[in-house]
Formats: C-alpha cells, sequence, structure tokens
C-alpha cells in the first residue's frame, strides 16, 4: 500500500504493508525520537503532530495519514538550533531520563500552537497523556508555563 | 569511617543549578537509547510464558513453530544444562538465592519462561510462539504466604539450590536478630503497642521497557547494549550462565528510560546472548507493556506484625519486627529487600531494645526485585503508621513524637551492625542528621498546627498526617566504584566512570564534582559512563550508591589528577610552591602557567606524559539521609474517595550537589508513592494470574492526577560524604503513602493498616458499607 504525507516538512512518499502503524513506519525511517512505552495508546512516549494536534503514533495506520502534515520532535529544533520549548524543558530540569521527553514536548507544542497562554490547567490536561515516571511532572510544567 | 573531608564554602559548580551533560541529545531525539538502531539480519525474540502458577513441562513440540517463515531459532529447557544462578543483579557472591535456570522444566508462576523463538521478524517470533505445543501437568498452586512455611506444596522441589534457607518449608530466607531484651522492655514499659500491617505487589514502571540488543564485533567479541542499571554484573552472569568468557563480552549501556530497581535484574539479557552465540546474528529482545507488569519484576510484598513498648511520655523503649515477606516463585533480592526493611525499620528510632524475626518465602506468583528505597517503603509504612497510632493514643502531636525518638547526631546505630546486606553489618554512627529541621520546615510547610488540629464536619473532611525516616548512602562494606580522569590540551578533561546514569542524572552530577576539583567549567568535563570495556568497575546504580560512593571515586581520581597538573606546573615554573587559580598554575614571585600549556607540553616538549588518574572508593560507612514527607488530603465520606492536595518532602541529603536534579529525584519518588497508597497494585485471579496488565487498569499517576508538591532540603554537611554528600535517589519513595494513611486517620477516624488504600476501605471504616 502506498500513501503520501507531509513528514517532517517533506513530501514523503512511503510503502507499507496492511495494518502498519505510524510509530512502526518512523522508527523504520531511522526516526527514534518518537518511542515505545506500551503501543497501547496509553503512554504518550510515541507521540507524534498530526495536523498540529499530539497523537499516539502505535495508534495511527499508516493508511489515515494521506495528506495530512506529520511531525515529529526533530522537526521542532536541532542539536544547533534548539527549539524554545527544548531549551525551556533544559533550563527547568525537565528532563530526567528522557525516554518521554519528545512525547512530552510535542504535546506541549500543540497545545501552544492552539493556546498561546495556557493555564496550569491547561497544561496538566494537554500532559495527560503522556507518562512520565522520573519527574512526578512538576518540572515539565513549569517548562511549559513560562512562555 | 573514611578520612574527614572538609567542604569548601565557596564551592562554583557544587550545589549548583548545572543543565543535563546528556540534555541536548535527549530533547532533541537524538537515537541514544538501547533500541535506537537497525542492524542487518537482526533476529527478534519473543518469549513464551506459562500460563500456569505451577506446572511440570512434560514436553515441548517445537515443530510447527519451526516451520513459521524466518524462524531462525527455538529455546527451550532442553537446550541448556542444568545450572542455578540467581536474576538479582548483584555483586559477587551474590546473598541471593541460586534458584533460576534460563529455562526449567517446572513452571512456577503465571509468566514464567517457557521458551523463547527468534525470528528474522517480530510478527514471525510472535506467530511461531503461539505454535509451541507444551503439555503441562498442572500442579497445585501455592498463592497465599501466610500458607508457605507449612503448605505440602514445594515450589521449587529440586536440589541443588545454594542461599535458599530452607526449600522444603518454602522458606527463601530468615533473619533473626535482637539488642538488649526486647520482653524485659514490653514488661515494663507504660504502655504495648501491637499491630499487623501489610503492602501489595507495586511495579516499577518506567516508561521505556526491558530492552537488549546483542551482536557478535568484527572481533568475534558478543556485543550486548541494554538497559540495564548494572553492565559489570550483566557481563559476568551473562559469561556464567552461557559459560562465555568474560573476555569476550562487552556491555554497553546507552541512555536509560528509567529502572527504578527494575533494571538491576538480569531478566533477558542472558537469553538474547544465547541466541546470538547460537545463531551468529544480531538479535534483540524487547518486553511489550503486558509483559513488564507480569512478567519482570515488582516490590515485595510483605506482612509486617510490630509491637512497641512506649513510655508515658511516648518515649519508644522497645520495638519487636516480623516481617513475612512475599518472595513469589524465585528467591531474588528476597534476603537483601527484607534486611533494608528491618534495617531500615529498626534503625530510624534510637528505643534501646528491638528484635526482629524475618522471613522471606516462595509462593507461586510473580516475582518481585529491586524497586526504589528496597524494603524501606514497607517497614516505614508499618512503622510510621504505628507511631501515628501511638500519637493519637497517648495524646502527643505526631511531630513532637518523632522529635522524641528520632536517632540523634553523635548516636551509633546498634542494630547496623547486626543487620547488614543480608549477613552482618557494618558499626554505624550518625555523624550529620537534620531531622529536626525536617521536622519543623515541614510542619510549617503544611500548615501542621492549624489543620491537623481544626474541627473535622461535614461530607468532605480535610486531614493532614506526617512521617519521618531514614535511608541509606551506599551498600557499606560492598559497593565499590571507581573512575578514571585524563586530560586533553584545551584543558578539558575526560571522566570515564563506571557509575551508571540511568536518567538519575549522575553523569551530570559527577561531572560537577570533577568540575569543583579540578575548578574547570563543568562544560570542560566529558563524561563517558559504564561501558564494560572502556570504563573501570562500578557495582551499578543501585542502593543510593552512585553520588556517594560513584562521586567519592571520581573526587579521588581529579584530586590526583589536579596534584598531576601541580607538579607539571611547578617543574615548568621551575619553583618548589605553587598554587592553582583559574586553571592556571601560579608560583608565589606572581608567575605562571595555564592548564593548556602544562598539558600541551607534557604531550609534546616535556617530559613527556600523559596526565591520568584512575580511583577507586568504597566506604564502610553509608550515612543515612534523613526525610519527613506531610500530605494534606480530603476524604469524601460519601464515596470514600481520598483527594491528595498537597505533599510536602523535605530531605536532608547532606551537601546537595545539584539541587535542580535532587528536586526532580523528590519529585518523581512522590507520585510512584501516590500509586502505592491510592491506585498501584498487581491484582491475582485466584489461579495466580495478574489481571491488570497494562497501564489503563495499572494505574501511575498522570500530569491531571498530581497533587501540589513542596520540596525542600535542609542542609548538612556528612563528613564522610564527597563535599559533604549524602543520598537523596531512593528515600523521598518512603513516605507519601504513611503520611496519606495517617492524615485519613486525622481527617475521618479511619484507620487503614493496609496498601492500597480504596474507597471500599474507607467506607468500610466508616461503617457505611
Amino acid at each position: 500500500m502506498k500513501v503520501t504525507f507531509t513528514l517532517n516538512g517533506k513530501e514523503t512518499k512511503a510503502e507499507f504493508a496492511p495494518g502498519e502503524t505510524l510509530f512502526h513506519y518512523l522508527r523504520s525511517q531511522e526516526i527514534y525520537s518518537v518511542k515505545n512505552g506500551c503501543e497501547l495508546g496509553e503512554c504518550g512516549a510515541c507521540t507524534a503532530l498530526v495536523d498540529n494536534k499530539a497523537q499516539n503514533s502505535c495508534l495511527i495506520m499508516m493508511h489515515t495519514v494521506e495528506g495530512k502534515k506529520i511531525e515529529t520532535v526533530e522537526n521542532l529544533g536541532s542539536k544547533n538550533n534548539l527549539h524554545h520549548l527544548q531549551q525551556k524543558f533544559l533550563d527547568e530540569g525537565a528532563v530526567q531520563c528522557g525516554y518521554c521527553t519528545p512525547g512530552m514536548i510535542l504535546a506541549s507544542e500543540a497545545l501552544l500552537r492552539e493556546n498561546k497562554q495556557p493555564s496550569t490547567e491547561d497544561i496538566r490536561d494537554a500532559l495527560a497523556g503522556n507518562l512520565c515516571r522520573c519527574t512526578g511532572y512538576v518540572k515539565p510544567i513549569k517548562a511549559v508555563s513560562h512562555e | 569511617m573514611n578520612e574527614k573531608q572538609t567542604t569548601n564554602n565557596d564551592m562554583k559548580y557544587v550545589g549548583k543549578k548545572t543543565v543535563r551533560v546528556d540534555g541536548l541529545a535527549l530533547v532533541s531525539g537524538q537515537p541514544v537509547f538501547a533500541d535506537d538502531l537497525q542492524l542487518r539480519d537482526m533476529l527478534h525474540i519473543k518469549i513464551l510464558h506459562s500460563p500456569h502458577a505451577h506446572a511440570h513441562i512434560k514436553s515441548i513440540d517445537t515443530s510447527l513453530a519451526a516451520q513459521v517463515p524466518g524462524v531462525q531459532l527455538i529455546l527451550t529447557h532442553e537446550d541448556f544444562e542444568t545450572h542455578y544462578y540467581t536474576t538479582a543483579g548483584q555483586g559477587y557472591p551474590e546473598p541471593s538465592s541460586r534458584d533460576t535456570r534460563i529455562f526449567d522444566s517446572t513452571v512456577r508462576y503465571v509468566g514464567d519462561r517457557v521458551a523463547a523463538v527468534a525470528a528474522e521478524t517480530l510478527a514471525a517470533a510472535e506467530e511461531a510462539i503461539e505454535k509451541i505445543k507444551v503439555e503441562y501437568e498442572i500442579l497445585e498452586a501455592l498463592l497465599d504466604p501466610r500458607e508457605s512455611l507449612t503448605s505440602n506444596i514445594m515450589v521449587h522441589e529440586q536440589s541443588g539450590l545454594t542461599m535458599v534457607h530452607d526449600h522444603k518449608r518454602n522458606l527463601i530466607a530468615e533473619l533473626k536478630a535482637e539488642l538488649g531484651d526486647v520482653e524485659a522492655a514490653m514488661e515494663k514499659a507504660d504502655h504495648v503497642f501491637e499491630q499487623e500491617y501489610s503492602v501489595p505487589f507495586a511495579q516499577q514502571s518506567h516508561i521505556e521497557p526491558h530492552i537488549a540488543v546483542t551482536w557478535m564485533d568484527e572481533h568475534n567479541r558478543l556485543i550486548i547494549r541494554t538497559a540495564t542499571q548494572v553492565p559489570f554484573h550483566v557481563r559476568r552472569i551473562v559469561a556464567e550462565v552461557l559459560d562465555f568468557p568474560i573476555s569476550r563480552i562487552r556491555v554497553i549501556k546507552p541512555r536509560i528510560g528509567g529502572g527504578f530497581g527494575s533494571k538491576q535484574e538480569i531478566l533477558n539479557e542472558e537469553v538474547c546472548a544465547a541466541v546470538t552465540l547460537k545463531t551468529g546474528q544480531p538479535a534483540r529482545i524487547e518486553y511489550t507493556r503486558e509483559e513488564e507488569l507480569f512478567a519482570a519484576r515488582s516490590r515485595h510484598p510483605q506482612i509486617l506484625k510490630v509491637r512497641m513498648g512506649v513510655k508515658n511520655d511516648g518515649f519508644i523503649e522497645a520495638i519487636d519486627l516480623n516481617i513475612l515477606e512475599n518472595g513469589g516463585a524465585y528467591g531474588t533480592h528476597s534476603l537483601t529487600v527484607m534486611s533494608v526493611t528491618a534495617n531500615k525499620a529498626l534503625s530510624f528510632y534510637a528505643a534501646p531494645n528491638k528484635k526482629l524475626l524475618g522471613q522471606a518465602v516462595y509462593t507461586n506468583m510473580s516475582v518481585p526485585g529491586a524497586y526504589r528505597g528496597y524494603g524501606a517503603p514497607q517497614g516505614f509504612f508499618a512503622m510510621e503508621v504505628m507511631l501515628d497510632e501511638i500519637a493519637t493514643e497517648l495524646k502527643i502531636d505526631p511531630t513532637e513524637l518523632r522529635h522524641k525518638n528520632y536517632i540523634k547526631e553523635g548516636d551509633d546505630v546498634p542494630i547496623a551492625k547486626i543487620l547488614g546486606e543480608g549477613g552482618e553489618g557494618y558499626p554505624m554512627k550518625i555523624y550529620t542528621s537534620g531531622m529536626a529541621d525536617c521536622i519543623d520546615e515541614g510542619k510549617k510547610l503544611i500548615n501542621w498546627d492549624e489543620l491537623y488540629n481544626e474541627e473535622k464536619s461535614g461530607r468532605v473532611r480535610r486531614g493532614v498526617g506526617m512521617i519521618g525516616c531514614g535511608q541509606g548512602s551506599g551498600i557499606p562494606g560492598i559497593d565499590m566504584a571507581a573512575a578514571f580522569i585524563k586530560m586533553n590540551e584545551d584543558a578539558s578533561f575526560n571522566l570515564l566512570a563506571g557509575a551508571t546514569d540511568i536518567g538519575t542524572g549522575s553523569d551530570t552530577m559527577l561531572a560537577q564534582i570533577a568540575a569543583e576539583v579540578l575548578e574547570v567549567p563543568v562544560e570542560k568535563i566529558i563524561v563517558y559512563s559504564s561501558d564494560t570495556d572502556m570504563t573501570p568497575f562500578d557495582t551499578g546504580a543501585y542502593a543510593s550508591s552512585t553520588t556517594y560512593i560513584s562521586g567519592g571515586a571520581v573526587k579521588k581520581a581529579a584530586e590526583k589528577v589536579k596534584q598531576q597538573i601541580l607538579d607539571m606546573g611547578k617543574k615548568l615554573l621551575e619553583v618548589d610552591e605553587a598554587s592553582i587559580k583559574n586553571g592556571c598554575v601560579i608560583a608565589a614571585d606572581g608567575n605562571s602557567v595555564t592548564y593548556q600549556e602544562i598539558c600541551t607540553k607534557a604531550f609534546y616538549t616535556h617530559e613527556q606524559h600523559q596526565i591520568m588518574a584512575n580511583a577507586s572508593h568504597m566506604s564502610y560507612d553509608s550515612p543515612p539521609p534523613f526525610n519527613t514527607t506531610f500530605a494534606e488530603i480530603e476524604v469524601d465520606t460519601e464515596t470514600g474517595i481520598v483527594r491528595v492536595k498537597k505533599i510536602v518532602s523535605v530531605s536532608d541529603a547532606g551537601q546537595v550537589i545539584n539541587p535542580q536534579m535532587a528536586e526532580g529525584q523528590v519529585e518523581g519518588a512522590i507520585p510512584q508513592s501516590l500509586g502505592y497508597a491510592l491506585s498501584e497494585y498487581m491484582i491475582f485471579d485466584d489461579k495466580g494470574a495478574p489481571i491488570n496488565t497494562n497501564f489503563f487498569d495499572y494505574h501511575i499517576h498522570t500530569a491531571i492526577d498530581m497533587p501540589e508538591i513542596v520540596t525542600k532540603f535542609v542542609h548538612t554537611d556528612e563528613p564522610t560524604g564527597p563535599f559533604g554528600a549524602k543520598a537523596i535517589a531512593e528515600i523521598p519513595i518512603n513516605g507519601p503513602a504513611p503520611a496519606i494513611a495517617n492524615a485519613i486517620y486525622n481527617a475521618c477516624g479511619v484507620r487503614l493498616r493496609e496498601l492500597p488504600i480504596t474507597p471500599e476501605k474507607i467506607l468500610k471504616g466508616l461503617g457505611k458499607i
């Protein structure tokens, strides 16, 4: 099966087997910022932006991404030029093991694209789908609040 | 005791916020975790787990499975000689039971390993697993630890086990200890309190599952890239189990997505390595979340009977602790977790008379292992709820009761000598304690006096509760760490440390220690950690040891390098006396030479040599950090639902090396204990099968579940620790659960002695159901 979509700003044609998820496709393309935490849509470690919304890429079938805009944390910033949210997560100490961090940053970015002045409650709601076992969410919430 | 070290109050890098040295890679999504690579011809491994709690395998037919296209190898017990080892991932000789085979002909819990399939695709491996036909002779299962000692079911019938106390009675380990004369003290006490407490299985729930990748390198050596807390133990134990030389194994620890003890276990590395050794091909094994929740490790459930003899004024004269620990199907960590329960619970209060009987028993249930706190959360739940009961009965404020009884600075801790890591320990003294400040600060931050004493009425009732606790800083006399530092000509330094950063930030903290000694910015320290080919040994990231033990090794190595820089500088300046300042060696006459010049000349032109040093560190001390945790909660007396409003956690971790990261440790530990109190517990059906094996049913805290968190540190200057430091990683997990139980009593008068706390138990306590 074939599908055409935008991946991190580039028009992309993908061939895939029936039933393949966006999560597996991305990792097969060496986009390793999407992580496996459960493959059941429970943990948010595989979060990608689909048309600006944070989604669990493990629940998205490849055939549904036709014409969509897919982004991962690689699209936000690079090692030489961090996105301001990436910098904020570093500055606030919001990164511990870092496994859930790309997903949290994307969930935060999706929120900020919709709502430039989120309240703490808005941020908690936006991060509710991203499980983190290291930080207790205290510093990630702070990293987004300071925007 | 180690040589007393002085603390410099003008520290530049220790005690300061520093951006993590691995932070850039993590926020930008670099391929730094174990699974972030693709290797040609990689085989994917799936495990066939036992569906039965207890059964003999009569036969295994793999013929159909082998026909699935892409299947390369199937492993069962028939492929391995009988060899018993422990998966505990501890130093050698391990104190844990050697009762485990890589594959066995008896399965002892739902989830036990029956077979492994390695195939070219994950789908083929999954399909083949379904096609393995196993004929089981189902045996009666032992599912209640209270019955283990007298049951006619034997979880381990076989002979040849070592480090098992009495397998015929299902007794993994037994600990007895007495200090003073407990019975005489109970006789004399004004009050004797006696209660039973219990705590359930709970799961570490790191977000990155267990993952290992193995391959043979160009030189035909076995490379194991694995999410582990103990790379050097992985190397040793894989070598032992597969009878393969240590010299031909390299274990690489990349970034780790959390461990919390679970990744101390040698859970799958030996199977992955066996596949690579047998096929010559790269192999990969990753647990699913479901497997994590029924076939990995968890926290040991315990039933704790506590008896305390107390004087009218609240002084505790005697403590009698009886522990029955459910060790599950294999004895890994059972003895040492239980000894930590006893050691921590019995050493926190200064009572002169103490007695312990601890028994860890087999059942046909999931296998517990190491989990942050390692026995202390179980012990402090029992102790601290009982302290609250004493405070209530004697009408003494709970904070005052702790003030009277906690062990004080200068006190000896005789129980530590009796109860070490699974055997006799070492003499211990409290050199530093900020406990008084921890109590007083916590009281203020939670508004204790007002909230504790306010009148409770209405449907939703507010309450506050508190606890005090201690932990340790590494395992005394056992943990050892080493580090190596070499200088480069731009005055940067490579720090090669055995210490294992599993997301805790230890690479950063060690860089700060090296920077402080060498008087260079943290950016000048290039850290590479935990690779058995490249770095010196370290026992691993467990027992709150990294700051204290590994930090001590880095400090020593850095001091040696600094001395070499100074010596070389003096030679270049042709003086006998000089000092180091601002990256220069300076003579009394004002002449100076920079670090860069010193290293460059040492490399190329003057007495050519590499400025470098290594150091090892261990300690017979394990100074306890201290903590108080205060909880403010609301109980809905109609529904029984508890809402946690605020947690205050005040810690004495000595000189904190990195305040932001230390706060992060506390903030992360709190929700794990909130879960332990309220939502996280493994549920088993009547055949011993775990039911809640996903994150919907095993609920860990999300961002919207979190209460307000207040963390605070009180300063002490531990003379035995690097720059005055003690540990912080584990201690904050002890407090929230018992503090919540105590707050519920304060709010509505329901005394809960069993975790988890459910609405049903509260409504029963209120007499409403």
